[in-house]
Formats: C-alpha cells, structure tokens, sequence
C-alpha cells in the first residue's frame, strides 16, 4: 500500500518523546503532506524516516521492506531522498558540483541525472558554474531538491520546502514539486503552509502534539472544518 | 637614476627571498588551513609535523649518503623526500588515530582540540629532539648556486648582483608543483570535491553519502605531505633545528588567518602577503632611493621604517591587526 | 572523593615528595623548586580565573609576565645619570603622539558616517604620519640614551624605589596592558582570541627585547635589587653562624637555604592572600554571574548582563595577578632577561598546570602549578635514571646508549605532553575538579 510508511512511531531527543505512536506515509507516485502547529512533531518525525533520528517504537517500511535499524546513507541507496531544512545545500561548492555531490553514492549515469534535473530546474543550468551560496533563496532550494533528485530516488522527503521563500517562489515550486510526482516519485513533504500543501496533496496527515489528529485525502481535509478553523484559518 | 640596477637590487633583495620565503610560509599554512576547514580546529602542532618530515629527511639523507646515493647537483634530502613524506604521514595518522579522533567522535569544542594539539606539540617536540638532538644541522649538499652574482653582473654588466641559491629555486619551483597538484586534486577530482563538501557541510556531506573516515585520512595525507615539504624545504633553505619549528608555529598561522582561514587560496595569499610584508618594511631603501631618483635627492640614513631586528614580528603586528579589523580575512575564511 | 579530601591528600603528598627532595638530593634544591613551584601557582591562578571562570583563552602569559619583570626594573633600578636629561621627555612626547594619531583614528572610525573603505584608508594615513612623526621625534633620543655606557647601562633606569613595589606595580602595569589587549581582542572567538593573545605577547617581548632604551634589550639587567638579604652578608651574622654549628651544615649552604626560605614565606603570603581574594570573588554574587556567562552566554545576555564587560574584568584580574607573579620571578632571578620568556615555558607550561589541576577551582590551579613545575624540573634526572635503567645490560660504549643518555633531558617535553594528553583524555576534570556550587 504505502511506499514508505512511518508505522506507530514514537521518538524524541533525549527522555522526552516528541512523537508518540505516529503513523505517516506516501504511496507510489503520490504527494503526501505533514501539517500542523508549530511543535507538533512534524520534523521530527520527518528525520525519524529518513534515519536521522533513533526511534524507540515502530516500525519505517520502505517498499515492503523493514528499514528501521537501516543508517541514512543506505536508505539513500535504497531509494529514498532527503531535502533538510535549513543548511541542504553546499554553499562554496557550485552548482554543478552541489549536484554531483548528490550523486556520489550512485554515479550510474551521472550526466543523464544532470540533464533530468536542469531539464526540470531550467535556471540551474544557466547558472552551473556558480557558487551555490550566492544565489538566491528560491535558487538555492532548487539546487537542495536538485541535489537530492540526483540518484532519482523512489520517495522524495521534503523538510519544509516553502521555509523562508516568498510566495511567488514558493507557488513555482509546489508546481516543481507536482512535476516531479508526475514523473513517478512519490513525495512526503512536511509544510508550514498547510493550505497550498494539502492543495496538491493526495493524502494529509494533520499532527498535534506528537499524534495523529486528522488523517485523510488533500481535498477532504481542506473541507473538514475542524481542520480548517484549527489550523487553514477558517 | 640608474633602473635596470635598481630593478636588480629589488629582484635580489625582496623578490626573491620574498618568493621563497612565502611559498614556505603558504606550505606551512595550507596545512593548518586543510586541517582547520575539514576537521575543525586550529592545529598548534603543525609546526613540530614540519619538524618531523625534516628530521626524517635528514636522517635518511645520511642513509642515503652513507650508501653514495646522490643525484648531485640536487641535495639528497630532494631525493628521499618522498619516503620522508610517506614517514611523515604516518606520523600524522598515528597521532589523529590515538589522539585527535577521541576528541572527533566525542564532537569535541575546538578550544578543546587547540589544547590536545599542544599536547602533541609537546610530545612531538621532546620525541623529535630526542631522536636527532636540538643541535643545529645542515643537511644542504648539492650545487649551492643556481647562478651567482659575479656571474650575473659579469653577462649583463650591472652594478647590481643577481643571486639565486639551488634552495631557493627549489622551494619556489616545488611549491608550485605542490599547490598545482593540490589544487587540481580538490577542483577537478571527486575526491577532492567531495573533501570540499565535507568542509562546508558536514550533515549534509555525511547523508550524501560521503565516508568520514575516508575524508579525514586524506586530509592527514595531505597534511603531512605539505609539513613534510615545508619542513625540509626550510630547512634545507636555513639550517634544521627543533627549535625554530615552535617559533614558526605564529607567522604560520598569521599566513593562514591573513588569507582567511579554511581558504586553501588564501593560505597561499596570505604566506606571500606576511612574507613580502617583512621583507618591505625591513628593507633599507637608501640604495632604491640612490637607484631611482635624481642623486641629489637621497637622504642620510639606511631608511628602514622598521629596523631589521622586527623583522619576525611584522608577522605577528599583521596578525593582531587583522584578527581585530577583519577576522575572516582576505578570502573570507571561516569562523568555526 | 570530595574535593575537601583530595585537596588535603595532594597537598600533603606534595610536602612529602618536596620534603623527599631536600632529603636526597639537597635542601636548596627542594627550596629552590619551592619557590617557583609557588610562583607557577600564582600564574596559573591568573589563567584559571580567566579559563575556569569565564572560559577565555588568554595564550599572552609570557607577555604579561615579562611586564611584571620591566616594572621591576623601573621600580627598583637607580636612574641612569644623564638619562634622562638626554631626551627622556621627547621619548614621551614621541610616544604620546603615536598614540594619539591612533585614538584619533579610533574616534574618527567610531564617530563618523564615511564609507567603511575611506575610513581604513584615513586611519591608516593618520596612524602611518603618527608613527613617522613619533619617529622623527624619538630616534635621535633613544641613540643618546643607548650610547651611555652601553656595556652597563645604555638605557633609562628606574625610579630607585624599593623592590617590594614593583610587585604590585607589576600586576598594575600588566593589568592597563590587559585593559587594552582585552578591549581590542575580547571579541574574538576562543581559538583566534588564544593566537592573537599569543601573538601581541611575542611582539611585548619583541619589543623588550630591541628598546634598549627601555630595558636594555638582551644585554639584560642585572643586579635587581632584593627583597631579602644577601647570602654573604648572612655568612657573616652570629645567629648564622651558631645555627650552622648546631644543624652541622655548611655555612655557605645554610645562608643560600636561609634566603631562599625568606623568598619562600615572602611568596608564599602573597600566593594566600591572592588566593584568598579569589576564592572570595568565586564564592560571590560576581564569582556566580560569572561562571553564569560561561555556560550560557545567550541567556546571559538576554537577561541583560553585560558580557563584555565582565569579560574584561576577569581578563584584567588574571592578567594582572600574571604580572605580580612576573615581578615575583624577575625578583628571584636577580636579573631580566628578555630572551628567557618563551612561549613554551610560560603560555604553554602554565597552561598544562591549568588544566592538570582542574579548571575552575582555584586549589586545583594551585597544585596544577606544583605538580607541573616538579616535574619540569625533574622529568630530566627522572628521565635520566629511566634510560640508565632501562640499558643497564647494554654497554656503556653504545652509540645508541649514548645518544639516547645525551639526549635524555628533552624527556621532559615528551612527558609534558603525555601528561597532557592523559589527563585530558582520562581524567579532564583534572586532579581537583571544579565545584559543583
């Protein structure tokens, strides 16, 4: 059913558990969205799929598969793509080689991978020589989710996309992000921005305080009202 | 006015020891700015690594000699250079291996690590005098002089002397090949880029799937590698002994910090900036004066703005000067 | 074990081995390792308030301890005749004006609205006229100065005050250098705040070393006067003499061992009531705020204390107590001599003392000091008698043998940097950690 699946995960840093028995996952070739309020658990929970974090209970199911002791750098190889944040990309490197970077696992057909991703970022290729530090905010989310595309992963995880991007950038990239699921990988993605994410997403998982609260399709939770007065804004 | 002589005397006197003298300063400081941008911290002990690919040098220079192995006009400190460098790397990665990779693992501050590296210092030091002793040696056998000043003043008739020593056309001419090498290694390798990232971005270096095992070896590759040069190059160019390799440890680190740390083009600025600075600002203008103007212009006096004797601590006076206006330095470096 | 145990187990252990010292090898001995065992206390009481309390890396030891030893001499030395008469105010003057063109430029930076580039640009021409002026002004002095009597004097002399002043005027000359060193540097971060303090203590000494002048440079000043009397004229006392009957010592030997101990009580209240000063700073309101900076410099300042200045102070308090104890030291050699501070000595030595004994507690530092300096001292008998040892079945004609017996004393490195890297690694709270409070 689900690609890759979080299943009744509970994790934290340190004693506190900041997610308890969480499940949040993505089916093939869709887009799935984490919202919910600030302190919710949704990074966390995030970097507890891709590794990042060392769960206490449950399970992370990657194409039937039980991932869950598996380090970061495998399930990169397995399949799995990982965008942070904050800090994603390498600034004094250029782009190019930000790019290559993210192919270093798996440098089968590197320079088709660099066309798929300038195909699909068309203002990378202009600027393939350029420090990636000194581009612009928008740009450099390109160049961080570029970066991760680069061994075409089966799941894209996305850590915020839209943080700290106006919104004009931030519409081009949710249409980037639809393209991309278009063409087959599936996207998880946690977003500030709950509405626009739940907009293009096939199925939202609506966390508060570490649990599930709301599970359901994009479009329904958009039209649940609970939801929306809890966290749309009405 | 005389300028072919005047042009002559600053060749001889500040180009090219200002050369020679910063290509061994920007050595010294690519080592301390590699280990600073990849692993972190500032490495005090790098001044006694030089000391130990010198002394290897050394000591298998006398090998050497004792079998009549030479390459003459070379010094054979040239020729065993490379298995002095291999010496010294080792050195290097028994040391991180015992020392440096508790501290690694343990994501240590880097105050921590400048005090563990002094440690190192102190041992290397002791070990180094231990086995060679402090006294002051000079491993220089080969053809002294590339060409001499009689000789230059003898084809082209100037008042003037050109002199260049066989140590310092070796310095000047290893350094490139050296900093050619490294460079490419870093720009156009996946290796070296993938050293590059890891300096810039360790989290995401490590998910990208770059081994830190196999960054940090390379870097004391490196590392020792450039000490071991540096180290003989000095030595071969002075005189080696232990004791000036914990004094070379600052004006090192001024190179570095003036070119911006972290920054391997700036370690190279910033060893000709320091080096090219001394020699300015001790030079005794009178004869460029005498050279260049009209002869009833030139003044009494040797005309130093600073007195030959500061010379060392030029190097220290541009370090305060720039940690204080501009820490980063000339090529934004970094601040850990 | 609590601290209060260790404290009164490594101290009394420290007596015992001092006491086996004098047993074996000779009471002048262990009286003189006393000595500057209490003067290495002293300094590394300075570093520790600075490192344990407020976590700066001050690497300038040997700069401010080489003040301490020039007050000394301003203090202490009779004037040079005609000295001063030669040009000693226009030196000032020439100084004055240096430093002016460089608050100047201070001002002008801090004050005006230009662009940052033309503000370098002015400062630096200013800065460079003050200094070609100060030049112009100075060099003709200072040549008159050094021509008088080069091989005894050459240089201004002091105030011919007692020695005991130049203690605490010492701590004062070395607490205004810190004033200024803490103001233009405090603001870097640990590692370049340790290279640039390092760097403007090489350039004190420098300066010590080529300002004839001042300090007659490394023709060094001799004949420091004492705060203690003179084993000859103690040779000639009749309490001296009757006691040397009774222990059956040599009289020459007890007069040495009677000055030193003099020096000893003399040190040894000053290292009390120093301690006793900090210990009341770090059990105070002050002592907490400040250990509070140092866990968390954030929420430190967000509750609004003000950090730099704090900073400051520490850094003032260390450096100057630094320089009483470089005072201390100048006084016990009798002599100033530039060329002996070198930063493995001082910086690097005082350092290893600071962090064996345990940052953050003030006893600790002091037996840091004791330990370190014992075995400074005697890593190379000790280092010595382990080569013997250890090639006792190879002939004495060895090459090796020898060698290895030649070059035994630079053991001692080798063992302070073990020691270093042990405690740093096994026991990093050092032998008397820091107090929970």
């Amino acid at each position: 059913m689900y690609l890759l699946s979080g299943e009744k995960i509970t994790c934290g840093y340190g004693l506190v558990d900041i997610v308890s028995s969480c499940t949040i996952g993505v089916k093939k070739g869709e887009i799935s969205s984490v919202v919910g309020p600030n302190g919710a658990g949704k990074s966390t929970a995030m970097k507890a799929l891709f590794g990042l974090l060392p769960i206490k209970n449950g399970k992370v199911i990657f194409n039937g598969e039980d991932i869950t002791s598996l380090p970061p750098q495998k399930r990169v190889l397995k399949g799995m793509g990982f965008v942070p944040q904050t800090n994603n990309i390498f600034p004094s490197l250029t782009v190019q080689e930000n790019l290559e970077m993210g192919a270093f696992i798996d440098k089968n057909n590197l320079n088709e991978m660099l066309k798929y991703v300038y195909d699909l970022f068309p203002v990378l290729a202009d600027k393939k020589s350029q420090n990636a530090g000194e581009l612009s905010g928008g740009q450099r989310q390109q160049v961080a989710v570029g970066r991760a595309l680069m061994t075409k992963p089966k799941v894209l995880m996305l850590d915020e996309p839209s943080a700290g991007v106006s919104p004009i950038i931030m519409e081009g990239l949710f249409d980037k992000i639809q393209e991309i699921a278009s063409q087959g990988t599936a996207v998880l993605m946690v977003e500030q921005n709950a509405k626009q994410a739940l907009k293009i997403s096939n199925l939202g998982f609506v966390l508060s305080q570490g649990k599930n609260l709301f599970t359901d399709s994009g479009n329904s939770l958009l039209a649940n009202k609970e939801v929306r007065q809890a966290f749309l804004g009405g | 006015m005389d300028f072919l002589n005047g042009i002559t005397l600053i060749a001889n006197y500040i180009i090219i020891p200002g050369l020679t003298y910063g290509s061994q300063l920007a050595l010294g400081a690519l080592g301390i700015t590699i280990v600073y941008s990849v692993l972190r911290f500032s490495n005090f002990a790098h001044g006694e690594f030089m000391s130990f690919g010198a002394m290897s040098a050394i000591l298998l220079s006398w090998l050497f000699i004792s079998l009549e192995i030479n390459l003459y006009p070379l010094p054979t400190a040239i020729i065993v250079l490379p298995i002095a460098i291999v010496l010294t790397i080792f050195y290097c990665l028994i040391v991180d291996k015992l020392v440096f990779k508790f501290y690694r693992q343990q994501n240590s501050k880097s105050v921590i690590n400048l005090i563990v590296s002094i440690g190192v210092m102190f041992f290397s030091g002791g070990l180094i005098r231990f086995i060679v002793g402090p006294g002051d040696r000079n491993f220089f056998d080969g053809e002294r002089f590339i060409f001499k000043a009689k000789t230059f003043k003898s084809i082209t008739g100037l008042n003037e002397g050109l002199t260049l020593k066989t140590t310092q056309g070796i310095t000047i001419l290893i350094s490139f090949i050296l900093v050619f090498i490294l460079f490419w290694f870093l720009n156009k390798t996946k290796t070296g880029k993938s050293m590059r990232a890891y300096s810039d971005n360790k989290e995401l270096a490590l998910l990208s799937g770059i081994n830190p095992e196999k960054v940090v070896l390379i870097t004391w590759i490196i590392t020792g590698t450039l000490a071991c040069v540096a180290g003989t190059l000095y030595g071969l160019d002075k005189s080696y002994k232990p004791f000036t390799y914990l004094h070379l440890v600052l004006p090192i680190f001024s190179a570095a910090i003036v070119g911006g740390v972290g920054n391997p083009v700036g370690a190279i600025i910033g060893g000709f900036v320091i080096a090219f600075s001394e020699l300015i600002i001790t030079f005794a203008y009178k004869k460029i004066f005498f050279y260049f103007l009209p002869i009833y212009f030139v003044p009494e006096g040797l005309l130093q703005i600073l007195s030959t004797d500061y010379k060392i601590a030029i190097s220290f006076i541009i370090l305060v000067l720039v940690l204080v206006i501009k820490p980063t330095g000339i090529y934004k470096g970094k601040i850990i | 074990m609590t601290n209060l145990s260790r404290i009164k187990i490594l101290y009394t252990l420290m007596v015992i081995i001092l006491a086996t010292v004098g047993i074996f090898q000779s009471w002048n001995l262990a009286l003189t390792i006393f000595n500057l065992c209490l003067i290495s206390s002293i300094m590394t009481l300075g570093i520790n308030i600075q490192w344990g309390n407020a976590g700066i890396v001050n690497f300038g030891v040997m700069g401010f301890a080489a003040l301490g030893g020039l007050a000394n001499i301003i203090i202490s030395m009779p004037p040079t005749l005609n000295a001063w008469d030669a040009g000693g105010d226009i030196i000032i003057i020439g100084l004055m004006v240096f430093i002016s063109s460089i608050i100047f430029s201070i001002i002008l930076f801090k004050k005006t609205n230009f662009n940052n580039n033309i503000k370098y640009l002015i400062s630096f021409i200013f800065i460079i006229i003050g200094y070609f002026m100060m030049r112009f002004l100075v060099d003709i002095p200072i040549e008159k100065i050094e021509s008088i009597e080069p091989a005894k004097t050459g240089y201004l002399g002091g105030f011919n005050l007692p020695v005991l002043i130049s203690w605490p005027v010492g701590g004062l000359l070395a607490a205004f250098s810190a004033f200024i060193i803490g103001k233009i540097s405090l603001g870097l971060r640990s590692d370049y705040l340790a290279i640039a303090t390092l760097g403007i203590s090489e350039i004190i000494i420098y300066i010590l070393k080529n300002e004839d002048w001042l300090s007659r440079g490394v023709k060094n000043v001799n004949g420091l006067p004492r705060p203690v009397p003179y084993e000859i004229e103690l040779q000639s006392k009749e309490w001296v003499l009757k006691a040397s009957n009774y222990l059956d010592i040599p009289i020459t030997e007890l007069s040495s061992i009677i000055v030193k101990l003099s020096y000893s009580i003399l040190f040894c209240m000053v290292l009390l009531i120093i301690l006793f000063l900090l210990e009341a700073a770090v059990k105070s309101p002050w002592g907490r705020m400040m250990r509070a900076i140092r866990d968390n410099e954030v929420s430190a300042n967000a509750m609004g204390k003000d950090i730099k200045k704090r900073h400051l102070q520490v850094f003032i308090i260390g450096s100057a107590i630094i320089g009483i104890a470089g005072a201390m030291l100048t006084t016990l050699d009798g002599q100033f001599t530039p060329v002996s501070y070198q930063p493995l000595r001082f910086t690097f030595l005082v350092w290893i003392m600071v962090i064996i004994g345990g940052s953050g507690n003030n006893f600790g530092a002091i037996i840091g000091g004791f330990v370190i300096w014992f075995f400074w001292i005697q890593s190379e008998p000790i280092g010595l008698w382990l080569i013997s040892f250890v090639t006792s079945q190879i002939s004495d004609t060895n090459i090796i043998k020898e060698h290895l017996l030649e070059n035994a004393a630079h053991m001692r490195l080798m063992f302070m940097g073990i020691i270093l890297l042990l405690t740093l690694r096994f026991a990093p709270k050092g032998l008397i950690p820091e107090v929970k409070r």
